[in-house]
């Protein structure tokens, strides 16, 4: 690995307390975002920046109320848009772990676009979705996740329209690990989360979280839920040969690549009088800087 | 001519390739080098690239904001399409037209003005010199006709084609100097008085823009392309290169203004640039960041809508957008520059004001302001920097990221900071910023951040009164409407009505006492913008901030308000 030499602090001794807020979940009792939660206070533990050196990002949704419920710095911003917010922050404060969160509608479906997006730019950011295949927080609406024939009030009988695979489009677009973990595993899932915080570029977990509401049948999940199946490598064609080919109930490290991160930004001398400089013209007191003059002539007519 | 001539207005036209815009800036370029003022505007046609262009100038002794009412000479460097901008170009009896007969007959559309034609073989002179162009022929005519000393003619030229080596500099040159001499055989000119020669700025009002934003300390942009308003970006990006910041370009305008967020709560001053189209989509955005008081620039260099309009023509429509375009009520700050020249401080002030009150604001731009090139007197000053209030009163558990204060602002430390860990949130929040539902905690937090618009001293800032501050007749105008408003008002007085012209900087929130006193004494008020439904006179008559009787003066774009257009409308009031 050439990349991810982040100026980590040093490992304190913190435990999973030290990120546990005051704030009540508003989650109904059962909920698998829950298991989530806890995996992170463990993994945040585990990784050992204090929570002042965190921030976890959200959008709108049942799971994207997560940000309160941990110490840490925190964004619970607008449906679909947790991941712009992330990679400004984590472009503006490379100094800061960032860990986004949120749901299948969310991710994968308003902020669909921002998705594909967050993992062709490869920005360090861990991206961890609580997929219960539903709208939760609107009380039951198909998502990009739910199965074609899951009947419901806003589709009856089903939408007829097949889910996609997250981890195949995470890959394509070029994320720099894909993982999958279900919620109700809290040890595994936390060792996982802390794995894709370490990876550099962009990180992305898709964990199978039930909604005990309005998908109780995922409760069978805890029976269903194949362990240890996968094996991870650093070849995307026969990582994305695996996420098809399986029975998304497979856990495991799908993908482990080492793909460039975004560049950093440029540093300058950051003297705008030096910039203004080229807009001067006439007079004798300055030289009229070569190829300035003309502002527009020739470029973006 | 008995009165001195102050100014010169010609267009140099001709077909894609022919470089009639670079004749142009030369023309600019020179005119500043000779102690001139000027404007200069681009037309190009509907092709994406390489259609017909034509460069719209006017320079002289004084500084110019407006588009003049008419043309005193149109070069055409050829004829073909060029009789598209015939509307665009007014020419009367008194203008020239110097064209090669080579070309063809002067197409019907702008023979019909009765200017008089002046024949030159313009591509055979630039034959005539060795690697010669046309454009360059055309250049070396218009600084004849304007009598621009022939040491700043070559100065201009030097700097603007130096990059491309000797040979072209020479070449250019030795163009310029043979349209020149030929032009000189016609006997005809429009020279100038001498210029008062001192150093001055070139540039547009997206550069000037752009450089408001590095001297306000941005450090972060994110945005994605649109016409008008793409220039700011590119020059940003280019400029960073070596000054430090960073340009994202977003994968659309919801990301960059939430990319906006994420940096600006990192801790950095932050902009991202659109047009209407992407205002559009930024506004359940920008309704987080005042809620969540998040502070950054929200530049919108305003075209012609609605939808795609048309994009590279100027408008003044999204004030409504600008001033209530979120979920909610959501007081916000939206600032306008009046000129050019007015840019880099109101831009930089913008970025003053974000970090103060923790809030986005919205600047107001639009095309006419921003594609325009300009010569303006070097801005004398810079406004005094405000910064982010970070510094908590209390840590650990009593740490409370929105405490109610009397000035509505409180501290905003960044990630990073030891024990006072926030989260940023849309939903209605307590002082701690924990989500609440109470009615009580709600309504404080809507109150606070009004306060924060309230209490504020925008001092100075909040616009400038021209003209007679005891004029019976008051223009009121904003952004580009500003500087024909200028020149209308100047001849109004002239004519006998004295008149003066109130310039808004400060669209929200409404300055009423400051707006009140520069109205006082007016008989009559007439709020100038250029859009279809009066947006600024609703907005004033709607926070009842004109005087009894005012009246609105609203037209859409494309076409650009010149100063003859608000003359005649307020003469023709009058006589009704
Ligand atoms: C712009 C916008 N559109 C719609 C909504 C309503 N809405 C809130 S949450 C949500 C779906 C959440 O689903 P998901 O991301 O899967 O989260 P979950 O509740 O299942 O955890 C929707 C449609 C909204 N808040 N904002
Ligand atoms: S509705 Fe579903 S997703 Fe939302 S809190 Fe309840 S169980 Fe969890
Ligand atoms: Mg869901």
């Amino acid at each position: 690995m050439t990349i991810h030499e982040q100026p980590h602090a040093c490992p304190q001794q913190l435990t999973l307390k030290d990120f546990k807020s005051s704030v009540e979940p508003i989650w109904c009792s059962g909920c698998g975002d829950f298991g989530v939660l806890q995996a992170l206070q463990r993994a945040l533990a585990e990784l050992g920046r204090p929570p002042h050196e965190v921030v976890v990002v959200s959008g709108i949704g049942c799971s994207s109320r997560l940000p309160a419920y941990t110490t840490a710095y925190g964004f619970h911003g607008v449906h679909g848009r947790a991941l712009p917010v992330a990679t400004g922050l984590k472009l503006a404060r490379p100094d800061l772990e960032v860990i986004t969160v949120g749901g299948d509608g969310d991710g994968y479906s308003i902020g669909g676009n921002h998705f594909l997006h967050a993992a062709r730019r490869n920005v360090d950011l861990t991206y961890i979705v609580m997929d219960n295949r539903v709208y939760g927080m609107t009380k039951g609406q198909p998502s990009p996740t739910t199965e074609a024939d899951w009947d419901s009030d806003a589709a009856p009988g089903g939408t007829g329209v097949k889910p996609f695979s997250p981890l195949a489009i995470a890959l394509a677009a070029g994320a720099n690990f894909v993982a999958r973990g279900f919620a109700l595993d809290v040890k595994p899932l936390a060792a996982m989360i802390v794995e894709a915080v370490r990876h550099p570029g962009f990180s992305f977990l898709e964990i199978l979280s039930p909604c005990i509401t309005f998908r109780p049948e995922e409760m069978e999940w805890k029976k269903s839920v194949e362990r240890g199946a996968i094996q991870p490598t650093s070849d995307r064609a026969q990582a994305t040969a695996t996420v098809l080919s399986d029975t998304e109930m497979a856990t495991g490290i799908f993908f482990k690549g080492d793909r460039g991160t975004y560049r950093e930004a440029p540093r300058g001398h950051g003297d705008p009088e030096k910039i203004a400089a080229q807009f001067r013209v006439g007079g004798t007191a300055h030289m009229v800087p070569e190829d300035s003059a003309c502002c527009g002539g020739g470029r973006a007519l | 001519m008995s009165e001195a001539r102050k100014s010169v207005a010609i267009v140099i036209a001709g077909s894609g390739g022919t470089g009639a815009i670079t004749a142009g800036s030369a023309i600019l370029a020179a005119a500043a080098r000779d102690g001139h003022y000027g404007l200069m505007t681009k037309l190009s046609g509907a092709q994406v690239r390489g259609g017909e262009a034509a460069a719209l100038l006017e320079v002289g002794v004084d500084p110019i904001e407006s588009q003049p009412d008419r043309f005193d000479c149109l070069i055409a460097l050829d004829w073909q399409d060029v009789h598209r901008f015939a509307p665009e170009i007014p020419l009367d009896a008194s203008s020239l037209i110097v064209c090669d007969p080579k070309n063809g007959a002067v197409p019907e559309a702008i023979a019909r003005s009765g200017a008089r034609i002046i024949e030159l073989p313009i591509a055979e002179i630039a034959s005539s010199v060795e690697g010669g162009r046309i454009n360059m022929v055309g250049f070396g005519i218009a600084a004849e006709l304007a009598g621009l000393e022939a040491g700043a003619v070559d100065e201009a030229i030097r700097a603007m084609i130096g990059g491309k080596g000797e040979r072209a500099v020479t070449a250019s040159l030795g163009a310029s100097a043979a349209g020149r001499a030929a032009f000189a055989a016609t006997g005809t000119s429009m020279k100038l008085p001498a210029g008062r020669k001192a150093e001055r700025w070139m540039l547009s009002g997206n550069e000037a823009v752009g450089l408001g934003a590095l001297r306000g300390g941005i450090t972060f942009v994110a945005a994605y392309p649109i016409t008008p308003a793409t220039e700011i970006t590119e020059w940003l990006a280019v400029q960073m290169q070596e000054f430090g910041g960073r340009v994202v370009l977003a994968e659309d305008e919801i990301a960059a203004v939430n990319m906006c967020c994420g940096s600006s709560f990192g801790g950095a001053p932050t902009m991202t640039i659109t047009s209407g189209p992407g205002l559009a989509l930024k506004v359940e955005t920008i309704g987080l960041a005042i809620a969540a008081e998040i502070p950054m620039v929200i530049v919108d260099v305003m075209r012609v809508g609605p939808s795609t309009g048309i994009p590279t023509k100027s408008d003044q429509g999204d004030l409504d957008i600008a001033l209530h375009g979120t979920p909610g009520d959501a007081p916000r700050v939206v600032v306008a520059p009046i000129s050019i020249a007015d840019c880099p401080a109101t831009t930089e002030r913008a970025v003053h004001l974000a970090e103060a009150l923790q809030t986005p604001v919205m600047l107001l731009s639009d095309q006419s302001i921003g594609q325009t090139q300009t010569i303006i007197d070097i801005p004398a000053d810079r406004p005094a920097p405000l910064t982010r209030s970070t510094v908590p009163f209390a840590t650990g558990p009593d740490f409370r990221r929105y405490v109610l204060t009397d000035s509505g602002v409180s501290p905003m430390p960044a990630p990073g900071t030891p024990d006072c860990q926030w989260v940023a949130d849309g939903l209605s929040h307590a002082e701690s910023g924990h989500p609440s539902n109470s009615a009580a905690n709600h309504v404080a937090q809507i109150e606070k951040r009004k306060r924060k618009l309230e209490t504020f001293d925008f001092g100075d800032t909040w616009g400038e009164v021209h003209g007679p501050a005891d004029a019976p007749l008051a223009l009121l105008a904003f952004g580009s409407s500003v500087g024909p408003a200028k020149v209308a008002a100047e001849r109004l007085t002239a004519a006998g009505t004295p008149t003066r012209v109130v310039a808004l900087r400060l669209l929200s929130p409404v300055p009423k006492a400051k707006l009140a006193a520069a109205l006082a004494g007016a008989k009559r008020t007439v709020v100038v913008e250029q859009n279809h439904s009066g947006q600024l006179y609703r907005h004033l008559r709607g926070e009842r901030a004109l005087p009894h009787g005012a009246e609105s003066f609203a037209r859409p774009g494309p076409a650009p308000f010149r100063a003859a257009e608000i003359v005649a409308h307020i003469s023709q009031e009058v006589a009704a």
